[in-house]
């Protein structure tokens, strides 16, 4: 099933996090990633969420979130001009020095950033689109991953158009 | 601005909303508010248990029109009427729930009588909201009315932690209420509806589908009128009963699992539907394959999110169905002459009627109960009914002249709804009889009720249908598992007859329909609560009956 982006206005209150996700929960709508932030001088916080649904499913997400009192608008994106980010923070196990010229490289090939250096171990962190992490963490996986966070995508719409 | 308590604040904010009544059971949670109500007009109406009060406040909003309010402690209180508060969220009945809670310091610690009720009821209410401190009292209450009675109408619970009612704040009450992301008040879009009005005036088989969103709205005049204008029957969902007079020539009654030959057969006919404030629930629509295979549908509701839902439309109209259709019959008088009668049609529809009220006419059968019941209650009156095979032949066969004369439990199907929603329905129309239609297992589950009725003068009838068993369960498993009789035999019920007697209400056993029209007269002229024992067949099956997966026009007619 193809994967779509959400982002919606709630009020920045709390339990508000708990009702939308209750009603993914109650309705079994497949979230593949869920970020929220407070919108800058506003009491409201944005919310993205990618999902995995069909078009019929996909516009009852839009209206059951949009019913909901404390969400104030909501907005399918339109993957053509659809701006989305995730942050990768991961920590690979490189004692052996072959490895770690490579996973400098790997991390320096997707604009990554190396944070913390340690005898046994490099921490960096990559931005991306969802499916350029994916595809990073493909190529690091043999070098050894220890641990990573991934943070979901953030998303916003090319050109002069808001949510708001 | 004013200074007083939180438990102040709540009684005046109540007072402000022009609350009657208040049903509910009390704790210690809610101890300062009761203080309080002491000083106050509203009358308070205690229950035997707070699923009995909360279905009390649905069957009061569901008469009057207007909120019913169910005031309850934390804890057991408040888990008590989760049930009460999916029954009235299902039918779309405006219920305000008022939760003690514990103090806000022992929020989270699991105090004696804590419960998460925000949480456990986030799923069965329209919007749930938890004080946090003194002042926000008079906003929560004025925000659970708006948002309960305004749009497609629901269940909202306000918790109030023990604190927040004792402290005092500088109180402000406002006139009205605004939310950035509730604006309940839709217009039909005209292009929509004249796309409708296009449609139905070409169709030559057009049909209507009427749900309680026809009846919330007040549809009914309007409906009728486009229905005439263009010949279209009309067949209602169980919520959408009393849409059209059940005499009319075009009226095809109940659609659906247990639907009236006239709708079911009627029906799947349609080239062009249109559906007013129903929901497409499986149980209105059968099989979606054989529910209206070459229709193009055309659906009207307050609620978006229903649009689409579970059948696509080709014209959706959002908004008032009052609105939509007095929007659409004005575009369809532009466009087609109307006025006569479809002589074929109504005859169809009659041959089919009479097929659906002669198959069962033995003397105590179901359907024969039901109409003994209608000839013995007056035409302004007021029936409700519990859930089972007596709810089925009463929505089937109790007929009614227009809204506001039948009431059930149609989304979630709450056996025990019958009789508590008699009696609040009773407080808010205490000018007009009451009937709850009733079987022995639903009886069963809520008879403590009877107390109230007689306690504080709601007298109301009950008419058990009495098989002795869970009889639609039953049905069930005589139809579909080859009479494998499991878990449905009744431990051993009271004596009616006595137990209504025991609670200061006359009991009457009635043994023919006779009897039965007899008592019934008797209760409503005497004004005693009165419970009529009528011992039933437990063999008996509901029909017309689809079977579960099929479509509507595979109609089991009787038989097993
Ligand atoms: C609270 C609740 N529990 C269980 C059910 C499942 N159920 C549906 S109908 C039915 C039998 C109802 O028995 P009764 O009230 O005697 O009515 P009858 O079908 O015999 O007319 C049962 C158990 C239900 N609808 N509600
Ligand atoms: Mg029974």
């Amino acid at each position: 099933m193809p994967l779509h982006t959400v982002s919606f206005l709630v009020e920045n209150k709390p339990g508000v996090l708990f009702k939308v996700a209750n009603l993914f929960r109650r309705r079994g709508y497949n979230i593949q990633s869920l970020t929220v932030g407070p919108v800058e001088g506003s009491p409201l916080s944005r919310m993205t969420v990618v999902v995995d649904a069909e078009s019929r499913i996909l516009n009852q997400i839009v209206e059951q979130l949009d019913k909901m009192v404390d969400v104030v608008k909501v907005k399918r994106l339109d993957p053509l001009r659809t701006l989305s980010r995730e942050l990768l923070l991961i920590k690979m196990k490189t004692s052996d020095p072959i490895a770690r010229i490579e996973a400098v490289n790997t991390v320096n090939a997707y604009h990554g950033l190396i944070l913390d250096v340690d005898p046994d171990i490099l921490i960096a962190e990559v931005t991306g689109p969802t499916d350029e992490i994916d595809e990073f963490l493909k190529r690091i996986g043999p070098i050894g991953i220890e641990e990573m966070s991934r943070t979901g995508a953030a998303a916003i719409e090319r050109g002069n158009v808001k949510l708001a | 601005m004013t200074e007083m308590t939180g438990a102040e604040a709540y009684v005046k904010a109540l007072e402000k909303e022009g609350v009657k009544y208040l049903f509910g059971v009390t704790g210690a949670a809610i101890i300062p508010i009761c203080d309080d109500l002491l000083k106050s007009k509203i009358r308070y109406i205690g229950g035997a248990h707070e699923q009995g009060s909360t279905h009390m406040a649905d069957g009061y909003a569901r008469v009057s029109g207007h909120p019913g309010v169910v005031q309850v402690t934390s804890g057991p209180g408040a888990t008590n009427i989760v049930t009460g508060l999916a029954t009235a969220q299902l039918d779309s009945s405006p219920v305000v729930a008022l939760t003690g809670q514990v103090p806000l310091s022992m929020v989270g610690t699991d105090a004696f009588q804590e419960v998460d009720i925000i949480g456990i009821t986030a799923s069965v209410t329209k919007h749930n909201i938890q004080v946090m401190e003194a002042v926000e009292i008079p906003h929560a209450i004025k925000s659970a009315f708006y948002i309960s009675s305004t749009g497609r109408k629901g269940a909202v619970l306000v918790d109030i932690p023990k604190d927040t009612q004792t402290d005092k704040a500088d109180m402000v009450f406002p006139d009205k209420v605004e939310f950035r992301g509730y604006h309940p008040n839709i217009e039909p879009n005209s292009q929509e509806m004249h796309w409708a009005a296009t449609l139905l005036a070409k169709a030559r088989r057009p049909v209507i589908i009427a749900g309680g969103g026809a009846i919330a709205s007040g549809a009914t005049m309007e409906l009728i009128e486009l229905a005439e204008m263009l010949q279209a029957p009309v067949a209602t969902s169980l919520m959408g009963k009393g849409a059209i007079p059940s005499n009319h020539p075009l009226s095809l009654g109940l659609c659906g699992m247990h639907g009236r030959c006239e709708a079911n057969y009627i029906v799947p006919e349609a080239d062009v539907l249109l559906v007013v404030g129903a929901r497409f629930s499986d149980r209105t629509t059968g099989s979606l394959r054989g529910f209206a295979p070459n229709a193009r549908i055309i659906h009207i509701d307050v609620d978006r999110s229903e649009i689409d839902k579970n059948v696509d439309s080709i014209t959706r109209i959002v908004g008032d169905a009052k609105l939509a259709i007095r929007g659409i019959r004005e575009k369809v008088a532009q466009q087609r002459n109307t006025g006569h009668t479809d002589e074929d049609l109504v005859k169809r529809i009659k041959e089919f009627k009479a097929q659906s009220d002669t198959l069962n006419t033995s003397p105590l059968s179901g359907p024969e109960v039901i109409r003994a019941i209608r000839r013995a209650m007056p035409p302004d009156s007021i029936v409700v009914t519990d859930v089972g095979q007596h709810q089925m032949w009463a929505a089937q066969h109790y007929d009614v002249r227009g809204p506001g004369e039948f009431f059930t439990s149609g989304g979630l199907g709450t056996m025990g709804w019958g009789t508590p929603a008699a009696i609040g329905a009773k407080a808010a129309r205490p000018d007009l009889p009451l009937l709850n239609i009733s079987g022995d297992g639903s009886f069963a589950m809520t008879e403590n009720n009877l107390a109230i009725a007689v306690d504080e003068g709601f007298p109301v009838t009950v008419v058990i249908l009495n098989n002795g068993v869970l009889g639609m369960v039953a049905q069930w498993q005589r139809l579909f598992y080859n009479r494998r009789y499991s878990t449905i035999q009744r431990p051993k019920h009271p004596d009616f007859v006595k137990l209504a007697e025991s609670y200061g209400a006359t009991g009457v056993k009635a043994e023919s329909t006779k009897q039965i029209e007899t008592a019934i007269k008797r209760s409503i002229k005497e004004k005693q609560t009165t419970v009529i024992d009528v011992p039933m067949d437990p063999e008996e099956n509901v029909y017309p009956m689809i079977p579960p997966g099929m479509g509507l026009k595979d109609i089991l007619l009787g038989g097993a």
